[in-house]
This record gives C-alpha cells, structure tokens and sequence, in this order.
C-alpha cells in the first residue's frame, strides 16, 4: 500500500475514535454521517486541499463548505487534529457556551459557512468559486453534502449553476451512504441515479467508494485536473462505517452511543490504552 | 406528569385520522421527531413522506387542499416557517387554502441541536402573513384541543409545537377557540399574557408574585393571531400593566401582537419577557431557559419593576 494511502487510513480510523469519544461525553448529536464521511473528509483536510494546520484563517487556503452540517462531530475531530482548536475543547461540543456547536458555526476557527439546515452548502460554495475566480485565485472549493440532503430543490438550483458558471474550482461530494433520517433514502424519496442526475445537469461524475482511501484520492486528484464544468465525487459509504453495531442503523443517525457501545467499538478496534480521563 | 407538545400532536393526529377519512399527513424526514410517524403507523397509505424538501411539501400540500383533502405538513418550525415562508405566503394563505402546517421543535428549546435550528422567529414571519391563524399551544392537553379545532377550521393554519417534555397544565374541561385567549388567573395589578412553555413560568411568576401581595393576571394567548383584542383590552384597563412571555424574538411575535393592540385601543405600561434579538446556541434546554432569562424569576423581576413604575 501506498505510504500516504496508508498513513490517512489510520488517521482517518483515529479520528473515528475522537468522534465516538465526543459524542459519548456530549450524549447527543450525528453519530453515523460523522463515521460515513470521515474518510473523505480525511483525505481532503489532509492531503487535497490546500490548508496550513494551525492557521485556519491562512489568506491562501483552499475552502471546505461542510454542507451536511450535521457531521461536526467528523469536522471538529478534523480541526482538533490541524491545530485549529485544542484537542480537550472536543469535550465541550454541544454544551452551553461553547465554540463547538450543535452544527457549524463561524465561532469555530476553522468554519468556512454556518450550516446545518440542509440544502444551503453548494450555494454558498459557488458563490465562493466565483468570486475567487473573479480575483484570479488558485484555490478549489470543496463541498461536502448528503445524500439526502440532494432532496432540497435548492441543491439542484446550485447545481445547474456551478455548471452554466463552468466552475472548474469547485469540487462536490455526496456521501451516499443510503441513509437518511427517516429510512433508507430510496425508500423515503428516491434521489438515484445521483451520478446521472449531475451529468445531465453538467458537471464531471466520479463515482468511488468511499472507504477506499486509494480510491479517494486519486478521485480528487482527477477532479482536479478537470477543466471547464464541476466535479462531483459520488462517494458510496456505509452509515456508522466502522463500528458493527452502527453500521446502516438509521438509529444512529442522530442518537450518541453510550458509554458501554463506545467500549465495545474500542474493543473491535483493539484499542486498549484509551483514556478515559477526558471524560472527567 | 409530563408530555411533549409534539407527543400530543402526534398522538391527536392519529385518533384525528379515524375520525376523518379526508385527513392525509406530509412530513419531510422528520416523522419520528415530529410524531407524524404516530399517524403513519395507522394509515400509511394516508402518509406522504417527502423528502428533505420542506418547500415543496408545503405546496403539495397546498394542491391536495384544492381536491379536498386536509394536509397537516409537519417539520422543524425552523424550516416549515423558515425554509417554505414564500410556499406558505403564496400557496397557503394567499388563497386561503385549507392547509394546516404543524411544526415541532420551535424556539430555543431544541436545546442541543444549536441555533441553526432554534426558531426564535417563527411566529413574527407567519404572522405577518394575511390570511394566517398563529398558534402556539401550552401544553398537551391544550395541542389536542387545538388539532381538534384546526381540522374544522377551513383556512391556512401554523401551530408551533415544543420538543421538549413539559407538565401538563389543563384538564380535559379546558376550552380552546380560535381567536380567544384563556384566562388562567384573576388579578388586578399586572397581567402575564404568555404562550407555549412560557405559560407555565407565568403561572408560577403569578404564585411568586402573589406572596408579594402583587395580584396577577395570567392569560394564555395561544392563539397569537387572530388574537383576542377584548381581552387584552379588559385587562388592560383592569390591571394597567401587561408583561408579555414568549419563547420567541421579542420583535413580531406575542409582545408585538399585544403592544399592537394595546397602543391602539388603550395604552398602558409593557414589557416582556422574550428572546434579546439574538441568536440561540447550544446546550441543554434547561440551562438555555435560563442563560436566555426564560423563567419565571425572570417575569417575577420585570413585573416587580413594572409595578412600582405604575405607582
Ligand atoms: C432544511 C433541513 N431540513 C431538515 C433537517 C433535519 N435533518 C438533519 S440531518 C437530516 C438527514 C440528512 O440525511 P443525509 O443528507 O443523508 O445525511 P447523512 O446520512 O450523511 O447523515 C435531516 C432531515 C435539516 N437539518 N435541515
Ligand atoms: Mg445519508
């Protein structure tokens, strides 16, 4: 296996412990969409995009829009591992007076756009792919969205948008774990074929799985060499990836895990000297 | 004991269904957080999940009104008020149509989830709308009697739903109306007009109040539009100083329709016990009510300073 592909596999399995740990202590936010993207959102932080750890603020960075705002359990694991917030400040996440919110917040070094009601994200995305064009700027936008969250109309707005606008420095993804709130996507309202639907409308698909780091990667890599339309990365993942007893549980799409199931997934990652003194 | 606004919509919309075969429920991936899932259970084929797509909800709603159904729309009231605002104003009330959007998890009561998804301007933006009845129920008794009612009532309806547990305050000889308010207790020196959770708080502000020997009024003014000018005017005139208590942005929502009726037919001395024109945040919902001031020791100390202003 490739070094890198290797060395962001097992962070990206670190990071999936900061977020059970973070939700266990908060008893209460997104579980599942956290561990389903955490992959892709590993190898963007930390290899794709341009961003200088403990600088979120860095005039030159690239930005990431995390348009399914519900993840930030993945997003601040991310930002305590840049440097961007101190690593003891994932024990305040959600808790009054915090800069860790529910959902992003621009309190939160590191947080490009609030987000959290769905649908909003691409927009805002374009909006900042066009303007850094207009200013002759390098840098990529990358857009982070569920699969459920595509069935906001507005996402399709922005998608015909990104297209007639042929921004080229804007990459989307959608996690396509198959899950959303209330069921299994196709079961509440049908969004497939999303890789179809995004031709048709323009853009560049890509369609990879999700967990497979080599794959990521080299997915963005390609993406980045497009010119003249959009990318869409249609990242297929597993909801709860990593843990058996989350996995594809539309359960834990917004309930924590308790103490004892958090045991039991450091148990499957053979982990055994996690401390537990964070808690306190 | 306690029980969820939410809970007691969901649990009305169900024994709704038997009674009202015209009766069909559209959720937006939020069945089991608003309870629509209740209804859903009994009579699925009369249950049309629609997605994350809150705007194109309420207008599917609004044309199965136009071949007589009667479509309860429900979702957060962030993103039913928020979200489907020009859906509601176009769809629903500028053509009266006969749409009841039931939303779950207003104000800042969410708790947790932050302010992105706390309403604190729901009320104020459905208000505005001509055509609309605004309504915010105190506790589940009262959210039963209201679904009861809406579903008779033919026109465009918004009732704000709560997602936390909450004591139930009336039994079941409580009467709702849309357009009256509820005289809770008697008073002569100030009266609380309250809604939703707030109402609870103000009954007990009224209790702490009276140990003080300062004789409250307590109103419940769930049904925030049309409101009830007569009686606010009667108390107006009775006591001589309103409070107002809301779970919601002092701006446009309960204080404004109060203020609005009281600077016009009798001014008097206000206040308000309300959201600052800020934000919520995250946290849990107790700890909110109070970093907020949403108490009744909150209502207790703007009504000690209201009353010794009127002296
Ligand atoms: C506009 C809006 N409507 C509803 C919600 C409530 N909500 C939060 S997450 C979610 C489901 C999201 O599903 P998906 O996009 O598939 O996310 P994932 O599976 O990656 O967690 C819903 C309906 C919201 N946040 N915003
Ligand atoms: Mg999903």
């Amino acid at each position: 296996m490739e070094d890198r592909v290797k060395r962001l596999t097992e962070l990206a399995n670190e990071l999936r412990v900061d977020i059970l740990a973070m939700l266990v202590k908060s008893q209460s936010g997104h579980p599942g969409g956290s561990l389903s993207v955490i992959d892709v959102m590993t190898a963007l932080y930390f290899e794709i995009a341009k961003i200088r750890k403990g600088d979120p603020n860095w005039v030159d960075r690239d930005r990431v829009v995390l348009s399914k705002g519900h993840v930030t359990p993945a997003l601040f694991s991310v930002f305590a591992k840049l440097g961007f917030i101190e690593k003891k400040e994932l024990m305040t996440f959600r808790q009054i007076n915090s800069r860790l919110q529910g959902h992003p917040d621009k309190k939160c070094p590191g947080v490009e756009v609030a987000t959290g009601s769905l649908g909003h994200g691409l927009s805002m995305a374009n909006g900042m792919a066009i303007g850094l064009k207009m200013d002759g700027k390098p840098n990529r936008v990358f857009a982070i969205l569920g699969d459920g969250e595509i069935q906001e109309g507005q996402v399709w707005e922005a998608a015909m948008a990104a297209a007639h606008y042929k921004l080229d420095n804007l990459i989307a993804v959608v996690d396509h774990n198959r899950l959303q709130i209330d069921g299994w996507v196709e079961s509440v309202m049908t969004v497939s074929p999303v890789d179809e639907k995004f031709r048709a409308f323009g853009w560049e698909v890509l369609t990879i799985d999700g967990h497979d780091m080599n794959q990521i990667l080299e997915a963005f890599e390609y993406a980045l060499t497009i010119k003249n339309r959009p990318t869409v990365i249609v990242a297929h993942t597993v909801k709860g990836k990593g843990v058996s007893f989350m996995e594809n549980q539309a359960k834990f799409h917004g309930t924590a895990p308790k103490m004892d199931e958090f045991k039991k997934a450091l148990e499957e990652w053979n982990i055994t000297n996690f401390d537990f003194s964070i808690f306190e | 004991m306690k029980k969820a606004t939410r809970q007691a919509y969901g649990e009305a919309l169900e024994k709704l269904g038997h009674k009202n075969s015209n009766v069909v429920v559209l959720d937006a991936d939020l069945s089991g957080s608003t309870k629509t899932s209740i209804f859903k259970k009994s009579f699925p084929e009369r249950f049309f999940n629609m997605g994350i797509a809150e705007a194109n909800m309420v207008d599917t709603a609004a044309g199965l009104s136009q071949v007589g159904k009667i479509p309860f729309a429900s979702t957060f009231s962030m993103f039913g008020a928020g979200r489907a605002f020009e859906q509601v104003r176009q769809s629903m009330a500028y053509q009266m149509a006969n749409v009841k959007l039931v939303t779950t998890h207003g104000g800042i009561s969410v708790g947790e989830d932050g302010g992105s998804h706390q309403s604190i301007e729901d009320i104020a933006i459905m208000r505005a709308i001509p055509n609309m009845t605004v309504i915010v129920p105190a506790d589940a008794t009262e959210t039963e009697k209201v679904i009861n009612v809406i579903a008779e009532y033919v026109g465009p309806v918004y009732v704000r739903c709560s997602r936390m547990d909450t004591d139930v305050l009336f039994d079941e000889n409580y009467h709702f109306e849309i357009g009256k308010g509820n005289l809770l207790k008697d008073g002569d020196d100030i009266t609380i007009i309250a809604n939703g959770l707030m109402v609870e708080e103000a009954l007990k502000a009224q209790q702490i109040l009276s140990e003080k020997n300062i004789s409250v009024a307590v109103i419940n003014m769930a049904c925030v539009k049309p409101i009830d000018k007569e009686l606010v005017i009667t108390y107006a005139k009775k006591t001589g100083a309103i409070i107002t208590a809301e779970e919601h942005n002092y701006v446009g929502g309960l204080y404004g329709a109060v203020s609005e009726v009281v600077s016009k037919h009798y001014p008097v001395r206000m206040d308000y016990v309300a959201m600052e024109d800020q934000f919520g945040k995250s946290g849990k919902p107790e700890d909110l009510m109070r970093y907020f001031n949403l108490t009744a020791d909150a209502i207790v100390k703007k009504a000690e300073a209201l009353y010794s202003s009127k002296k």
